[in-house]
């Protein structure tokens, strides 16, 4: 071997680390990946050859993204005829596949070092790689999406982030779970339009939406602005309905000193009892029957816990036991039914409770539904079947969707999925949408036209109000739509009064702890560019944290109330005179942090001019 | 009737109108950059600038000078030009190669012929730059040589291989010609020719036989006010935020800015909105310890047992009384 420079041998490097050199990497390369085809070096060994730094990296670690590819050799793919009729008559699986050298993985180091093909027709001599599938660019979820190629690419990404808020079937054997929350669709169905990824993943086991009749049109002005209507009678039948399970769970808990809960029916000398009638659905052990209807506060588990401190001691001097109140109850708010009570024992061997509660959520109007194609909207209105539109052989729309939700966001894919869906329904098959190689537009006009329907998908429509027909064709046919996880009931939130907080008496926050809504920094600027301070007041004070403190008028402190003589004294002024005043309980609060700072602030009254 | 319908009522709340109808197109700034030609490239426009004016800070981030000329050299661009270079200042070091000879310590100026034709300098130009340095220069054809003093006026001075050098970078940066602190002139044309420079030395460009002293402007506010006083700042304030919003393409009425500037000027000097500022010289002690550095005002104010006389908005609201504004001032009076 002729001695050569440095810069010509190759550095080679096993992971990152370097293990050794060789005169020509290149050649290595190529060997070493033939021995791999051979299934001599593991599949999962990948080679990738750096040019400008002549480096050589042999990678076998964790963590490498990995994807498929055909071999391609001389310009022609080792996926031969041969080979196919082998794996049609189940002879060869993928494993095999891989096995033979017919398909590899490569990682993103090796795939620098590959032409690859996206099909056989476009092979050239210079390519190492052909595509499985060009769909295979799309990952699990997008692939699940029909016709992304003639969608905008932003509202494939919509589409993939609202699929995963898709109610449907989670679990199939979601009867037997106790998972915090779950929603069960009632009438699941596969989309008419699928892909074949879908059929891959037999999701239609686990489907998460309706195929839906759907008008382009407007309706009233109920629809604008990506609202839909919805057939009212539709939602009657069970269209999008769904079922809410909630599990609720408490356990009878140990404390130090052999004390521990137990899960009973409380009696009314418990402290905190809450009234018969919030234990009006338990047994006899404290626990809710199944199949009860439950509302609001109501007490599901009843739970008593023992004392908190246990000096607790009563005015005679005897030791009281009194238990305290420690039910277990439904979230305000809510209701529905106890699907199913499971009693076992907890983690640290307590015996713990769960009951799981069922409600039914149908669609109501402010309720997020979505195509597959990004096209989300909320429910506008609910009309009745007799109002919709009808076409000439009586059918009428679940949906109606404006028009204008089109053009702007380029979703013809939607519009694809419509004709496609009603050509599947009208010629009784499932179509596939797979990207760039599903069924074609011109197949769904030749089945709409062999079965006497406009090729445009259009039919004739009837106003369900007045009988007239209306004027233009309106394009009407079948899209999957999915129910999104955005339900009004779950957040729906309204409050007149309700708790405070207990360090600065303003209203709680967030709609679990019934708060109100924030009367905010921007909202108060506003009011005073307005000048309309009486209403600030009534705003940050009277409907807020007022409090009326006495204030004596010698001193400025803050004076000390007297129950027993029914006044109010001042140690630090010359009189006991004091006068009430009001201010905002933070205000009292920042006076006493400013005391805490050594700072002694002091209130000087003067009359009101 | 024209006067009274026209005339803000009493008590109404004009600051935060004025905050409000600025603050508002301003989340609409887009940080699209405009791309000029010459000097004014890369001045910050948008909302970095309207901070920056609002913070009244000493000086731009590019100051710019706009010099306009007497009408006989404003009507043709060569004039203009000539004017614009007789204005950029030209160093020793453009038009000559500084060398300092440290064993023989002294200091070699080469005229560099090249480079000093395009800028039409000549080499008696450079002498004069010079002398300064060295009354009797030593000189050998294109080359000057200085030999440091050994007496700065009264006091002996050692000459050292360091004090060459140090003077030997002073050479470097003496002006050849043209005025302190303003430098890439270029002539633009508007109604008529007019210089704009990177630089704010108003005082050197008015002494320029050509220019009109009446018509320079510049954008650094603190220059304005110290040449032509505090009205002049004022002006400048309102101008220099408009120009900021025109080019957004953003509208505010000009009462708002003149309000901003009307506070921020008027007691005499250019006050900052903020805390070493407008917002820093609030009289409630509440007011400011809610604006910012809470602990030390409060701290401040217990020190010197300060009165909270509950006149500005914030604090008000902070005790929970009505605001004393609209409304909130607003009181009937019985007629005697």
């Amino acid at each position: 071997m002729a001695k050569k420079k440095r810069s010509e041998i190759t550095n080679i490097f096993l992971n990152g680390r370097q293990v050794g050199s060789h005169p020509d990497g290149r050649s290595l390369a190529k060997r070493l990946r033939e021995r791999r085809r051979m299934n001599e070096l593991s599949s999962q060994v990948n080679i990738y050859y750096n040019l400008r730094l002549n480096e050589l990296h042999i990678l076998t670690d964790k963590g490498r993204v990995r994807r498929p590819y055909v071999v391609v050799e001389d310009g022609k793919s080792r996926l031969a005829p041969g080979v196919l009729a082998r794996i049609k008559n189940n002879e060869l699986s993928w494993h095999h596949l891989v096995k033979m050298g017919i398909i590899e993985y490569l990682d993103a180091q090796e795939e620098e070092n590959a032409l690859i093909a996206l099909d056989e027709e476009s092979l050239t001599s210079e390519h190492t790689h052909l595509e499985v599938d060009p769909a295979n660019i799309f990952g699990v979820v997008a692939g699940v999406l029909p016709y992304p190629e003639h969608n905008s690419s932003p509202r494939i990404t919509m589409a993939c982030a609202m699929a995963k808020q898709s109610l449907g079937i989670y679990s199939t054997n979601f009867g037997q779970r106790y998972d915090t929350r779950g929603y069960v669709m009632y009438y699941p169905q596969e989309p008419m339009v699928q892909t074949r990824l879908y059929k891959a993943l037999n999701l239609k086991e686990k489907s998460a939406g309706q195929n839906c009749i759907v008008a382009l049109t407007s309706y009233h002005g109920y629809n604008m602005a990506d609202a839909i209507v919805v057939n009212r009678s539709a939602i009657d039948r069970g269209l999008h309905r769904i079922a809410m399970f909630k599990t609720y769970e408490t356990e009878e808990r140990m404390y130090p000193g052999g004390q521990k809960d137990i899960i009973e029916l409380p009696t009314p000398e418990v402290v905190g009892y809450r009234g018969e009638e919030s234990y009006k659905n338990l047994a006899e052990d404290g626990i809710i029957m199944p199949e009860s209807d439950v509302y609001g506060k109501e007490v599901l588990v009843g739970k008593t816990s023992p004392p908190r401190f246990l000096e607790e001691i009563s005015v005679f001097g005897t030791v009281e036991e009194k238990k305290r109140e420690s039910s277990l109850s439904l979230k305000t708010g809510e209701k529905g039914k106890v699907d199913s009570v499971l009693i076992t024992e907890g983690p640290s061997g307590n015996r713990l409770v769960k009951v799981r509660v069922r409600s039914i959520k149908v669609p109501e109007i402010g309720d997020k539904l979505a195509s597959r194609h990004g096209q989300k909207g909320v429910i506008g209105l609910k009309v009745s079947q007799e109002d919709m539109p009808f076409t000439s052989k009586g059918i009428t729309p679940d949906l109606v969707v404006n028009p204008h939700a089109i053009p702007s966001r380029m979703t013809a894919g939607h519009l694809l999925e419509t004709l496609g869906g009603k050509a599947g329904a009208i010629g009784g098959m499932l179509m596939d949408a797979t990207a760039f190689s599903g069924n074609t537009e011109e197949q769904f006009k030749a089945i709409l036209k062999k079965n006497g329907f406009n090729e445009f998908g259009e039919e004739v429509l009837y106003d369900g109000i007045t009988g007239r027909m209306i004027k233009s064709k309106i394009f009407i046919g079948n899209v999957y739509y999915q129910r999104l996880h955005h339900l009004v009931s779950n957040k729906m939130h309204v409050r007149s009064r309700g708790p405070v907080q207990l360090l600065t008496h303003q209203p709680t926050e967030g709609r679990a702890r019934e708060g109100g809504l924030r009367f905010g920094e921007m909202e108060r600027d506003c009011l005073i560019g307005y000048g309309a301070s009486m209403l600030i007041r009534e705003r940050l004070l009277e409907e807020s944290d007022k409090t009326t403190l006495h204030v004596c008028i010698d001193s400025g402190c803050v004076a000390t109330p007297d129950f027993t003589q029914n006044k109010n004294y001042c140690k630090l002024g010359q009189s006991d005179d004091s006068e009430p005043v009001e201010m905002s309980y933070a205000f009292k609060l920042l006076l006493d942090e400013i005391q805490s700072l050594c700072i002694f602030p002091r209130i000087i009254l003067k009359d009101k001019s | 009737m024209k006067k009274t319908s026209i005339l803000i009522p009493p008590y109404e709340a004009v600051g935060v109108v004025s905050a409000q109808s600025i603050g508002e197109p301003g989340t609409q700034m887009t940080m699209r950059t405009f791309h000029y030609a010459g000097v004014a490239e890369h001045v910050p426009t948008g909302l970095p600038r309207l901070i920056e004016i609002v913070d009244a800070k000493k000086e731009p981030k590019k100051p710019i000078i706009d010099v306009y000329l007497k009408s006989t050299y404003s009507r043709s661009r060569t004039e203009a030009e000539k004017v614009a270079k007789e204005l950029a200042s030209v160093f020793v070091n453009d038009v000559a190669d500084v060398e300092d000879d440290l064993e023989k310590l002294m200091i070699k100026i080469i005229y560099n012929e090249k480079d000093a034709k395009s800028q039409a300098i000549t080499f008696t130009m450079l002498r004069k730059a010079v002398e300064s340095f060295d009354e009797n220069p030593k000189i050998d054809g294109q080359t000057i040589i200085i030999k440091p003093r050994k007496t700065d006026g009264k006091k002996e001075k050692k000459i050292t291989a360091k004090s060459v050098r140090k003077m030997a970078q002073k050479i470097k940066g003496a002006i050849v010609r043209g005025i302190p602190g303003i430098s890439k002139a270029v002539v633009i044309k508007g109604e008529e020719y007019f210089i704009r420079a990177a630089g704010f030395n108003i005082l050197g460009a008015s002494e320029h036989s050509a220019v009109d002293p009446k018509r320079i402007y510049t954008n650094n506010i603190k220059e304005i006010e110290r040449v032509f006083g505090i009205e002049a700042a004022r002006n400048a304030i309102v101008r220099e935020i408009k120009d900021v919003l025109d080019m957004q393409g953003l509208f505010v009425d000009i009462r708002h800015i003149m309000l901003i500037a009307d506070a921020m000027t008027y007691d005499g000097e250019i006050k900052s909105i903020g805390r070493h500022g407008l917002s820093g010289e609030k009289v409630g002690v509440l007011g400011r310890a809610a604006f910012e550095e809470t602990i030390k005002h409060l701290i401040n104010a217990s020190a010197f047992a300060e009165e909270e006389k509950l006149i500005g908005v914030t604090e008000n609201i902070i005790v929970g009384q009505t605001v004393p504004v609209g409304t909130g001032k607003i009181r009937l009076v019985m007629k005697k």
